[in-house]
Order: C-alpha cells, then structure tokens, then sequence
C-alpha cells in the first residue's frame, strides 16, 4: 500500500528516526505458538516517535497492515524520497500527535521488514528458515508485541490502533491484555475474514507457490517467484480500490497509446498500473511472508478464539474504549464487519464509538489524506487520555 | 445552553448514564458531562454531526435510533432521551418501548402543535402553520408527525407508560433563554419535555 506515502502538504514531520531492534526468546525460553511450534529467539524491528510522559500513560501503539513496516512516519535519511507510511497521520499536530504521545510501531512477526519471519537466518541451521518458519497467527504477533511494550517498561497503552490486519491485532490485544489497553481503535477491519476475503488471499498464495521459482519456500540465494509474488500484489490491489475508484482512476484509458496493440501488451491504463505495482513490490517484499501474513490474517477468528463463537462474550474481557470506523466503499472489510463487533461491544457496555465515513477509494482509503479520519483520531485520543490521567492531564 | 436542553438537564441526576436519541453535535451530553459529570453516548445519523461528537470527546454510535438501540441491554442507562425528534418518528410507540426498554427512564421533547400561535394561524390564514419551532413549509418539512402536550398525555395512558414530569417551555428566542409556564400549557408552550416512566406495577416491557 505503499504508493500513497505522500510528503506532508505542510512540510510537518517527526523528522528523522531510527529503525531499533529488540530480541527476546532465546532457546530455551523460546515463545509458544498458538500451532503449538515454539521459535525463538525472536526479533522486532520497531521505532518510537515523541516522548513517554513520566506516568508511562502517553504510549499509542499502531500496528501495521498486511505490507506494512516499522516505518510509520519521519525518514531514515534527509535524502529519503519518502516517508514512513502513515506520516500523513502520525506526526506533530497531526491526528496522531507526536508532541503528545508516544508512538511505538514494530514490524509484525513472519514479516520481512526486520522483524523474525521465514526469511530470517534459522539458529538451527545457519540458513533462512523458508518454510519451516512455523505457520503464526494474529494472536502470536501480538504476544510478541506484548514482549516488546513490557521491555519499553509501559503498564497500560493509551491506545493501540490498526487498519485492516493492523485493526486485527488491535481488537486481539483488547480481549488478550485487557487490563494492559486503554484504547482500542479499530478501521476498516473485521473479528474475522469472510470468505471472499479469504479466497482473494488463497488466489494471491497460489499464484506464488505455482511460480516454479518458488520452489517450495527454498528460494533463497537464489531468483525467488517474482512472477508469483507480482500477481499476488495485483490481485490484492484489486480488493483495496473500489468499482468507482477504478471508473474514476482509470475507466478504459489506454496506456501510452492511441490504438489497441493487437498483443498481450498493457494497453489499459489500469494493467499498467498493476503491473507496476506488482512489479515495485517484489522489490521490497518476502514472497514467503506473504504467504504466513495472510495465512495469518484467514485464521484470525476473534469470537472463535475467544468467545467460544460468540463475539459478544470475547468482548466481554475487554476493557477498553473502542473506536471503529468503516469506509463506505470498502467492500473487503465492509461495514457490515464493523456493525457486527460494534453491535457486540454494545451488548457487553462497552464504551464504543463507530463513524462510518464517505469514501470512495475502497479498503485503501484508511491510508489516504482524510481530515474527517484525522478529527476522529485526534479527539477520541484526547479524551482516553484526559479519562486516564484523571483529567490533570487535559489538552 | 438552549433552554429546552438545560431543562432536559434539570431532570438528570449527577453521575447518570444517559443515552441521547438523534445526539446532533452532542451539544446536550457536552454539557451533562461538563455539569452533570454524567457518562454518556449519542446515536446519530448525520456523519459530519457524529465525526464533530466524537472531536469533542463524546461518544456516538453512527446509525438509525430505531435500530441501533435494539442492541442495548435492558435497564443499561438511567435516562434515555429523545430531543426534538419524535415528530420525525415512524414508530413512536416501538420507540418509546425501547427507550424504556434500555433506560429506567426516558425524556421526551418535541414542539407543540397545540400552541396558540399554530392553532391562530391555521384559523386566520388557512396555511399550515410555520412558526420558529416547526419552521418548514408542508413540502420540505422533515417533520412526519405533528404533536399537541395533550395528545402525548392520551399517548401515554394508551401505549402504557408513566408521565412522570411535565415542563411546558416558551422560548424567548430559539436556542436561548425561556421560561416554564404553569398553566394551559397545551394552549402556552412551545415545547413540552416529559420525564417517561415504565408501567406499574413495575415490570419490565419484555416480561
């Protein structure tokens, strides 16, 4: 999703950060998986904007979708061409404000973005696990988060907020670590994937593992299936943007030419565009990874997990104060999804808020400039934390 | 505050949960929580109304009140109100059983069709009446309903609910100062607010 990282309009940054590393889990105080595999020792790649206050209550944690990083916001380098990806929504003054919180992001286990995942070096073998990296789930990403909060020495996040796989791993932390979570802000997700969803991710897995360069996970030192894993961005593209975006973006615009090519050509406007985007995430993206992060995210069962079946009893061990927002043309994670886990936050008296906001641009639109998004965020945080502090700490 | 809002708020306990029907800019749990230290949350329909709720730190549920309340447990708040919409209502007796439903009490304000400047101007000019609290023509009017104090007292003893309170307001200007007036309020108020109560002998509607 990276191709809407835009530069803030205002020139407004948290400036330039640092990737750090934490490791936990050394053999043989390896983590338990919910599979039942054990892996350690385990790395996170994450980063921290802002300052935690002395009462350790300012800290947001925001966790990233399918293809995100560490790299929320601010650059590596002043010569970056381009910021983290959220940096339009995470920075000073911005709906996440940096000059008042303390935001923490880390790349999610079974990524490929610094943090432990099948193309990390097996301690076992001295060569990169491939596929004999244990299949992982929602709820391990977010053990692991846990790992890394306790070692930042934060009791209680003032809010954890995610977008689509991100908004995932926040409900999981709400029902998982209710008394270590003040806030909850979930957008543009769902307690569980649909079927639709879960046959998009299954089309996109095995457009990779037909790739004969696959080679069943063992490609590493080697060419990868970057035909496979191209297809795979293509068709999650399709499933962010919507029917009218796609009219609007591109309708039936050729590409660069007045007449059809009489060949397999891109000739559409829109083929082109998914070719490139394809094509750009290869180069930034583990094939593999693809394959346990949306694994992952077709496990994830909210009320299965945790409510035997019932959402309403997996709420139940909650906490926190929810935020939800849904998009109104999204039809990936629709708003249907978010009614259902608001529905079931009112019946267990959760204090919940849900704001269905105007969009055209699809699942995507979470990730794009939205002021009335920005709004939402920056009130709802402000009153978690003047409810937190007691009100001394007011804005 | 506007004074159909500030009298709503005089029927309220401190540290009450109050749920507001059609909240708008939340205006009226705004101040019950900043007065009344009340915990609070809205419904609303409108997204720029909800989105500006939830910027000053109000709670609100994006929907239609006629659904989004099903979903509450009985008796989850101590006052459900109904501010200035019920003319606007498809079922007002589904609705008000609801309310008493999830609230142990409920507040009804809506503007009276029965005051005399309405009743004046429907005999002197023939129209339908347009006045400051029902300010729409017959076509544009997103009011379905019109109501007179009395025809809610009727309403009540039929549907069975309890009046437990009744204030009859003029208003001075819209949204500012006003008065109650004691008597012929039907004929004398421009808005009446009620104080609703469930049945007795006490039983829950669903029992």
């Amino acid at each position: 999703m990276s191709e809407y990282i835009e530069h803030d309009k205002n020139g407004v940054s948290v400036g330039v950060v640092e990737k750090k590393f934490f490791t936990f889990a050394k053999p043989p105080d390896e983590i338990c998986l919910e599979s039942g595999a054990k892996l350690g020792p385990v790395t996170l790649a994450y980063e921290t904007y802002g300052t935690l206050n002395e009462d350790k209550n300012n800290a947001i944690l925001i966790c990233h979708a399918l293809s995100g990083d560490s790299h929320v916001a601010g650059y590596y380098a002043p010569s970056d061409p381009k910021p983290g990806w959220w940096d339009i929504m995470v920075g000073p003054g911005k709906g996440i404000d940096t000059d008042r919180y303390f935001v923490v992001c880390s790349n999610i286990l079974g990524s490929c973005k610094g943090s432990t995942g099948p193309c990390s070096i097996n301690p076992k073998t001295n060569r990169p696990y491939g596929l004999d990296f244990p299949v992982i789930t929602i709820g391990d990403m977010v053990k692991a988060q846990k790992r890394l909060i306790d070692h930042l020495g934060i009791k209680k996040i003032l809010s954890i907020i995610g977008g689509s796989i991100g908004g995932m791993q926040a409900l999981e932390w709400s029902v998982r670590y209710p008394e270590a979570v003040a806030s909850t802000v979930a957008l543009a997700t769902a307690t569980r994937h649909s079927a639709l969803a879960i046959a998009f991710n299954e089309v996109a897995r095995q457009a990779i593992m037909a790739d004969p360069s696959w080679k069943g996970g063992n490609y590493y030192g080697g060419p990868g299936p970057d035909t496979g894993l191209t297809v795979a961005r293509m068709i999650g593209h399709i499933t962010y943007l919507s029917e009218e975006a796609m009219r609007e973006k591109f309708g039936r615009r050729l590409q660069g030419r007045e007449k059809f090519s009489f060949r397999f050509d891109a000739d559409f406007q829109v083929e082109s565009y998914l070719r490139h985007q394809g094509s750009k995430f290869v180069e930034r993206f583990d094939a593999n990874s693809f394959l346990y992060v949306t694994k992952a995210a077709d496990y994830y069962d909210l009320p299965g997990q945790h409510g035997s079946g019932s959402l309403v009893h997996a709420f139940a061990k909650a906490r926190a104060k929810f935020l939800v927002v849904s998009f109104t043309s999204d039809w990936l994670y629709p708003t249907r999804h978010s009614r259902t886990m608001v529905q079931a936050l009112k019946k267990c008296g959760r204090d919940v808020s849900f704001c269905e906001i105007e969009a055209k641009w699809g699942h995507d639109a979470f990730l794009l400039p939205n002021d009335r998004l920005a709004g939402l965020l920056r009130g709802f945080l402000a009153r978690v934390f003047f409810d937190e502090s007691n009100g001394k700490n007011a804005f | 505050m506007r004074f159909d809002l500030e009298t709503i708020a005089s029927f309220i306990e401190p540290g009450a949960t109050v749920l507001d029907l059609g909240c708008g800019d939340g205006d009226l749990l705004y101040f019950l929580k900043k007065e009344k230290k009340i915990e609070g949350i809205g419904i609303e329909k409108d997204e720029a109304k909800v989105a500006r709720c939830i910027e000053r730190g109000i709670p609100v549920i994006h929907g239609d009140i006629n659904k989004e309340i099903l979903d509450y447990p009985a008796n989850a708040f101590d006052y459900v109100i109904l501010s200035r919409t019920l003319q606007q209502v498809y079922d007002p007796a589904g609705l008000i059983h609801s309310m008493l439903r999830v609230g142990k009490k409920g507040i009804v304000s809506f503007p009276n069709f029965g005051h005399w400047r309405v009743r004046w101007q429907l005999l002197y000019t023939g129209h339908t009446p347009v006045t400051r609290q029902l300010p729409y023509e017959w076509h544009d009017t997103p009011n379905i309903r019109v109501i007179t104090l009395k025809d809610f007292r009727k309403f009540s003893r039929d549907t069975g609910f309890r009046i437990l309170k009744i204030s009859g307001l003029v208003m001075e200007k819209e949204n500012a100062g006003g008065r109650v007036v004691r008597f012929f309020p039907n004929l004398r108020a421009a808005y009446g607010i009620f104080l609703i109560g469930k049945k007795l002998p006490y039983e829950s509607p669903d029992s």
